[in-house]
C-alpha cells in the first residue's frame, strides 16, 4: 500500500475494457462467417434490439441483488403484468394504432407503457413489502417465496384474462422497414434500441451523476457502511425495487410488441433469459448486465442462423463459456 | 429402529399417519377397486421417492435446484426409448436403468462440477437454465423422444393387466400384472426412500446439516463442502432417475407433460414445503396429501365454479376454474413458507428435540 498525500488526486479504478469488447469482436467475427453483408446488419440490428429489450427487463433485477441480496425468481410476473396491462390501453385504441401517422400512434403507446410502468411498479411494492421484506437474508426461503409469488402471478393473469394468446399488433407507422440499397432494417427495432439506450444512459446517468445513485452505487459494495452513516437503505431499497419492477414492466410492453402478441406464459420463458444475462454480467453490475444482454441476443441471432439446431442450448453454452472465463460474471460488483 | 437407520418419526401422531399412509397405500388394490385409485396410489408412491430425493437438496443442504425435473424425466425417458425401439423385454428395461441412471448421475456430477467454479448463489439460476434448455433439447429431438407427443410402448408379457395370476372367481379380486407393477413401484419406492433416510442419518447427512447451517463453518471444520454438495446432487439426481423409471413403467408412456415439465417441479417444491423440509418422512405425507388434493378437490373446485357461475357471481368462476387450482396451491405455498417452514411433519414432531 503506497501513502497518498491529502492533495493527491484520488486513486482511479481500473477500467476493465475487456467485457465491452467483447459484442464487438463478436459481430466482426460473424461478418466473414455470415458471408452477406445486408443479412449480417438485419441479424446485427436484430440482435442489439433484442438485446436492448432483454436489458430494460434485466437491469433492475441485478441491481436488487446487488444492492440487497435478494434473488428475485418472480420477476418474470412483472414483466408479464406490464404486457397485459398495456392490452388495455392498447385494444381500445386500436383504432388510434392503426392509423398512419406516427403522433396518433405514440399518443397510445406512451401512455400505455407509462401505465404498465406505473402498474408493474405498484405491484413491485406491494411484493417487496408482503412477500420479500419478512424473509430478508434467508437465499431459501426468497427463492421459494418468489417462486410461489411468480405462480401466483401467473394464474391471477389467467383467471383475469383468460388462458388464450393475446394478438397485439404494431402500430401502423412502426410496422415495415427502412430499406437503404440491400439492407432492410424493421422500424421498431430501431425504436427499441432508442429506447433501451435511453433506458442505458438514463440508469448510468442516475448512478454515478446523482446522490441517490452514490448511495446504490455504496449500498451495492458495503450495505451496513451507508446504513452506518444514517441512510435508510431499506427506503432506498424499496425505490430500487419498484423502479426495477417498472422497467420490467416496460420491458414486457415492448416484447409484447415485438411479438405481436401476449401470454401470461411469457414471464417463464424470459426469466430463464433474464437470469442467463444477469448471470453473465455479474450480479448487481449495470454495464455487466448491458453486455451480458447484447451477447445473449447475439447467439441467438446469429446462431439461430448459422447453426439453427444449436441455437436451442446456445445461451447455455454461452453461459458456460463467459463463467469459465470470469467464475463471477463479465463484472464482479459485490464482494458477497 | 434399524430400517428407519434410528431416526424414527419422533411423535405418536405422525407414526399414526405415516402407518394410515403406508397401510392405505399397501391395500389400495384391494379395497379400492377401479384404475382411478389405484393410479392415485402409484402416483403417491413415485412422488414420494422423488419429494425425498429433492429433499435431500432443499431440506438437508439448503440449496435450491431447479433441475430436479431434469433427472426424473432423464429415467422416465431412458426406459421409454429403450422400450420403444427394442420392444417390450426385461433386456430393454434393463438397459434404460443401465443407460439412464449414470447419464443422471454424470449430468449431475458436471453441474456440480461447474457450480463448483461459480458462486454458489448462481447454482438455482444455473439449474433453471440448464432444466430449460433440457426441456427444449427433449421436445426437439423428435426423432429420439417423440416430441410433443412423447413415447407410448409395451411393457413386458409379466406386468401387463392382460396377464392373470389370480382370477376374479377365486378371492374376488383380480390379481393380475398390473397389481404386480404397482407393487414393484410400491417396493422399489419405499426402498428408495428407507435408502435416503439411511444417507441423511450418516456421517454424511451430518456434513450436509453442517454446511446448510453454516457453510463457512463447516469448510473451516475441514469438510470439502464442494465434495459433498456434488456427492449429494449425485445421489439425489439417481434417485430421482429411478423414480423417473417407475413413472415410465406404471404410465407405460413417457413424455414432456409427465416427466419433464416446469409444473412438475413446482409441485415438487410444494410437497416438499407441506411436507416439511429436511425431514424426509415429510415427503411421504407431503407428496399423499397433495396428490390426493390435486385428484379429488379438483373436481370439488369445478363444482364449486360452476354453481357460482349459475349463481351469477363476476370473477369466482374463473378463480375456483378447476385449472386455476395452481393459483391456490401458489398462496398455500406462500403461506406455509412463511407460517410453517416446517411443514407438517415439523408441525406434528413440535419442537425440535435438537434445540
Amino acid at each position: 500500500m503506497t501513502e497518498l498525500a491529502a492533495t493527491d488526486p484520488l486513486p482511479k479504478p481500473k477500467r476493465d475494457l475487456l467485457p465491452a469488447l467483447l459484442p464487438i469482436a463478436l459481430a466482426l467475427v460473424m461478418l466473414p462467417l455470415i458471408g452477406s453483408t445486408s443479412s449480417w446488419v438485419t441479424l446485427t440490428v436484430a440482435s442489439l434490439a433484442m438485446g436492448m429489450m432483454i436489458f430494460i427487463m434485466a437491469s433492475g433485477l441485478t441491481l436488487v441483488f446487488g444492492l440487497m441480496d435478494v434473488l428475485n425468481f418472480g420477476h418474470g410476473a412483472f414483466i408479464a403484468v406490464g404486457a397485459y396491462v398495456a392490452t388495455l390501453v392498447l385494444l381500445p385504441l386500436a383504432g388510434w394504432m392503426q392509423s398512419d401517422s406516427l403522433a396518433s400512434n405514440l399518443a397510445v403507446l406512451v401512455p400505455a407503457a407509462l401505465l404498465s410502468m406505473a402498474v408493474s411498479g405498484a405491484l413491485g411494492m406491494v411484493v417487496e413489502r408482503v412477500l420479500i421484506l419478512p424473509v430478508y437474508g434467508q437465499h431459501l426461503k426468497q427463492i421459494l417465496m418468489t417462486t410461489g409469488g411468480l405462480i401466483v402471478a401467473e394464474q391471477a393473469l389467467y383467471a383475469l384474462w383468460g388462458p388464450q394468446i393475446i394478438p397485439l399488433p404494431l402500430p401502423a407507422s412502426l410496422r415495415g422497414s427502412f430499406i437503404i440499397g440491400d439492407i432492410a432494417i424493421a422500424k421498431y427495432r430501431l425504436l427499441a434500441m432508442l429506447v433501451g439506450l435511453i433506458v442505458f444512459l438514463a440508469i448510468q446517468l442516475v448512478l454515478n451523476r446523482t446522490k441517490i445513485g452514490l448511495l446504490i452505487r455504496a449500498g451495492v459494495e458495503n450495505r451496513e457502511m451507508v446504513e452506518a452513516l444514517g441512510y435508510h437503505i431499506r427506503r432506498l431499497f424499496l425505490g430500487v425495487f419498484m423502479t426495477g419492477s417498472a422497467l420490467a414492466g416496460l420491458g414486457g410492453v415492448m416484447w409484447a410488441l415485438y411479438r405481436e402478441e401476449v401470454h401470461a406464459s411469457m414471464g417463464d420463458d424470459l426469466t430463464v433469459l433474464v437470469f442467463i444475462v444477469v448471470i453473465i454480467g455479474g450480479l448487481g453490475s449495470i454495464g455487466g448486465c448491458f453486455i451480458g444482454a447484447l451477447l445473449v441476443a447475439m447467439v441467438a441471432n446469429y446462431g439461430g442462423f448459422l447453426v439453427p439446431k444449436l441455437a436451442l442450448v446456445s445461451n447455455i453454452l454461452l453461459m458456460v463459456a463467459i463463467l469459465m472465463w470470469r467464475p463471477r460474471g463479465l463484472h464482479a460488483v459485490t464482494s458477497r | 429402529m434399524m430400517i428407519l437407520s434410528g431416526d424414527p418419526p419422533r411423535s405418536r401422531a405422525l407414526t399414526l399417519l405415516l402407518i394410515v399412509i403406508v397401510a392405505a397405500l399397501l391395500a389400495t388394490p384391494w379395497l379400492f377397486p377401479g384404475a382411478k385409485a389405484l393410479n392415485v396410489a402409484a402416483k403417491i408412491c413415485i412422488f414420494a421417492a422423488l419429494v425425498a430425493s429433492y429433499d435431500l437438496l432443499l431440506g438437508y443442504t439448503g440449496s435450491v435446484s431447479f433441475a430436479h425435473t431434469m433427472f426424473y424425466g432423464i429415467g422416465s425417458y431412458a426406459v421409454a426409448i429403450a422400450l420403444y425401439s427394442m420392444g417390450p423385454n426385461w433386456a430393454a428395461v434393463a438397459t434404460g436403468i443401465v443407460v439412464g441412471l449414470p447419464l443422471a448421475m454424470l449430468l449431475a456430477l458436471a453441474i456440480g462440477l461447474f457450480s463448483l467454479r461459480v458462486e454458489a448463489i448462481f447454482f438455482a439460476m444455473i439449474t433453471l437454465a440448464v432444466a430449460s434448455a433440457f426441456m427444449v433439447l427433449a421436445s426437439q429431438l423428435s426423432w429420439l423422444t417423440g416430441g410433443e407427443d412423447g413415447r407410448s410402448f409395451q411393457l413386458p408379457e409379466l406386468l401387463r393387466p392382460g396377464t392373470v395370476f389370480i382370477s376374479k372367481k377365486a378371492f374376488g379380486f383380480e390379481v393380475n400384472g398390473r397389481t404386480l407393477t404397482y407393487y414393484l413401484v410400491f417396493a422399489a419406492s419405499a426402498a428408495m426412500i428407507l435408502l435416503l433416510l439411511r444417507v441423511v442419518n450418516s456421517p454424511f447427512g451430518r456434513v450436509l446439516q453442517a454446511i446448510r447451517e453454516n457453510r463457512f463453518r463447516a469448510e473451516a471444520l475441514g469438510y470439502r463442502t464442494v465434495f459433498h454438495l456434488t456427492y449429494a446432487n449425485c445421489i439425489a439426481a439417481t434417485v430421482a432417475a429411478s423414480a423417473g423409471v417407475l413413472n415410465a413403467l406404471w404410465l407405460r408412456y413417457a413424455g414432456p407433460d409427465t416427466s419433464l415439465s416446469f409444473s412438475i417441479m413446482l409441485d415438487i417444491l410444494l410437497m416438499v414445503v407441506i411436507g416439511g423440509m429436511g425431514t424426509t418422512y415429510g415427503a411421504i405425507v407431503g407428496a399423499a396429501i397433495f396428490i390426493l388434493a390435486q385428484n379429488y378437490l379438483q373436481a370439488l373446485m369445478g363444482t364449486a365454479s360452476r354453481a357460482a357461475a349459475d349463481a351469477g357471481l363476476p370473477l369466482v368462476p374463473g378463480l375456483l376454474h378447476p385449472d386455476r387450482w395452481l393459483l391456490w396451491l401458489g398462496l398455500l405455498f406462500i403461506a406455509s413458507v412463511y407460517f410453517f417452514p416446517t411443514g407438517v411433519v415439523g408441525r406434528l414432531r413440535g419442537k425440535p428435540s435438537a434445540k
